[in-house]
């Protein structure tokens, strides 16, 4: 019988090629490899001698399945590179597979196309701000990127100010270009970040289960006291409140939220409330 | 004929390591004042009647500065073991998504029990999975030592190591097992040299499903 023998071999050899779709939600590591759906029902069991004549056999309806962090291409393959909870999500007009990601935790970021994030400005040379955004390189800035700029009148930006902007250019082999208004040409809420409050790092991860549309933390965060907050997609928060201490307290509990329960998060701010 | 012994776990060999990305002399790593707490991922790998591998626990996310970093608990010259490590994650780290990058692992060893280049393999790879480093497969060390009348002992103690004839360390990924890297020191024979290469690929199952655990156990708390 083929079925026991190839199945013992797959077993010997480490990471059998599983279903995607069976690996949802669980924790996957780098070498494993994936298999999409169309793929699973021809080589599904009882495949070998049953499958059914079709006429045009080489060509497989193909969906276009998007490979987002954490997995390459790899043949006809998924390979995962790293560790993490795998996930997917539905495409939403209907046409392509949709897109499966690597939910991982990590504290270093690596610059993205299109991401929003909070630099602080290193070095002016000439035309160009050079902005550390956490990544291996700094980002360059041009003082045309800002809402109103132009030749003669330059916008006010210090070494040392903090900048939220998004990547225009990020890729592997050039270095990350950021600007400071979106397509239109409106700063849109990006700029230079104003005086005080207090900038702090967390993991990538926390930031992604801040901004999550349905995340309570925000608001129960919003109802304690009156904030600004600025979120960067590289790990950093700003944050602001009226008096240096509830800053802080602010900042403690970010920070916090990370390794605590809903429950012991509303004790704290129930707590805090209060006071 | 292949005999395993089954020791208590005495000493323990602990290497702390840090994993850190940047471009070359330019490590501007970003100040943080916050503490951020060690995720406790602490087991125990099976200690069933075929497995003679000491006790195993595991740290991970310890150092704040650090992107990465991971405890790793394990019952020639410095250069020489520094190599063969980068050799191994050369090979296993996917160096073409961080061009002009340099990755940096450091690691401590904070007392040695035996067994010790396989407890920094092991090591370096947690540290680089915690740094979020895309690889193409897991590895692990394992160290074999044949003594005077040929019995292969697997994860040996310092005291079985000195007195051993032969120490083979080996280094196996975990997509189809194979060996990433040897490192041996004294006389043996061909034959012996593949057994002991069997008896490491085995021993490496269990080492890689206790890295799964120990990594579920890490995101379960999230």
């Amino acid at each position: 019988m083929a079925e026991p023998v190839s199945v013992a071999a797959e077993y010997l050899a480490g990471s059998r090629a599983r279903a995607a779709r069976t690996v949802l939600g669980q924790v996957v590591l780098p070498g494993e490899e994936l298999l999409l759906p169309e793929q699973e029902d021809a080589e599904g069991p009882g495949g070998a001698g049953e499958r059914p004549l079709s006429l045009n056999a080489g060509a497989r309806s193909r969906v276009r399945v998007v490979c987002g962090p954490g997995l390459r291409r790899c043949g006809d393959r998924l390979l995962v590179t790293k560790c993490g909870r795998l996930r997917h999500k539905e495409p939403g007009s209907g046409c392509g597979g949709g897109v499966y990601w690597v939910d991982s935790q990590q504290k270093r970021y690596v610059p993205v196309k299109g991401d929003h994030v909070i630099g602080i400005v290193t070095a002016k040379s000439g035309d160009i701000f050079k902005v550390d955004v956490g990544g291996s390189e700094p980002a360059s800035l041009s003082y045309l990127s800002f809402e109103g700029a132009t030749k003669r009148n330059r916008p006010n930006v210090q070494v040392g100010d903090l900048i939220y902007g998004q990547f225009v250019v990020a890729n592997k082999d050039m270095e990350p270009e950021m600007v400071c208004i979106d397509s239109c040409g409106r700063a849109n809420g990006m700029g230079v970040i104003g005086q005080d409050g207090l900038l702090f790092k967390v993991t990538l991860g926390l930031i992604r289960k801040l901004l999550a549309p349905d995340c309570e933390i925000i608001q129960e965060v919003g109802k304690l006291y009156p904030l600004e907050i600025v979120f960067g997609m590289n790990g950093r928060i700003w944050v602001k409140a009226k008096t240096i201490q509830q800053t802080l307290i602010l900042a403690n509990i970010l920070e916090a939220c990370e390794h605590m329960t809903s429950d012991q998060r509303k004790q704290i701010f129930s707590r805090l409330a209060e006071s | 004929m292949v005999t395993q012994s089954v020791r208590s776990a005495r000493g323990r060999a602990e290497v702390i390591i840090a994993a850190t990305r940047g471009v070359g002399a330019m490590e501007e790593e970003m100040h943080t004042d916050a503490k951020i707490r060690a995720e406790i991922g602490t087991g125990c790998s099976p200690r069933g009647p075929g497995c003679s591998l000491r006790h195993f626990a595991c740290e991970q996310n310890l150092l704040s500065r650090p992107d990465g970093s991971a405890s790793f608990l394990q019952g020639v010259a410095e250069k020489s073991r520094e190599r063969l490590i980068r050799n191994t994650c050369e090979a296993v780290v996917l160096g073409t998504l961080h061009p002009r990058t340099s990755i940096t692992v450091v690691l401590q060893v904070v007392s040695d029990a035996g067994s010790l280049l396989a407890c920094c393999l092991n090591a370096a790879c947690m540290a680089l999975v915690d740094a979020g480093v895309p690889m193409r497969a897991l590895f692990c060390g394992v160290t074999c030592a044949l003594d005077s009348d040929g019995t292969l002992v697997l994860d040996p103690t310092s005291k079985q190591e000195k007195e051993a004839r032969a120490v083979l360390t080996f280094a196996l990924d975990s997509v189809e097992r194979k060996l990433l890297m040897s490192s041996t020191k004294g006389l043996y024979s061909d034959s012996e040299l593949q057994q002991c290469l069997a008896a490491a690929q085995a021993a490496s199952q269990h080492v890689f499903r206790f890295y799964r655990e120990s990594l579920q156990r890490r995101y379960s708390k999230s």
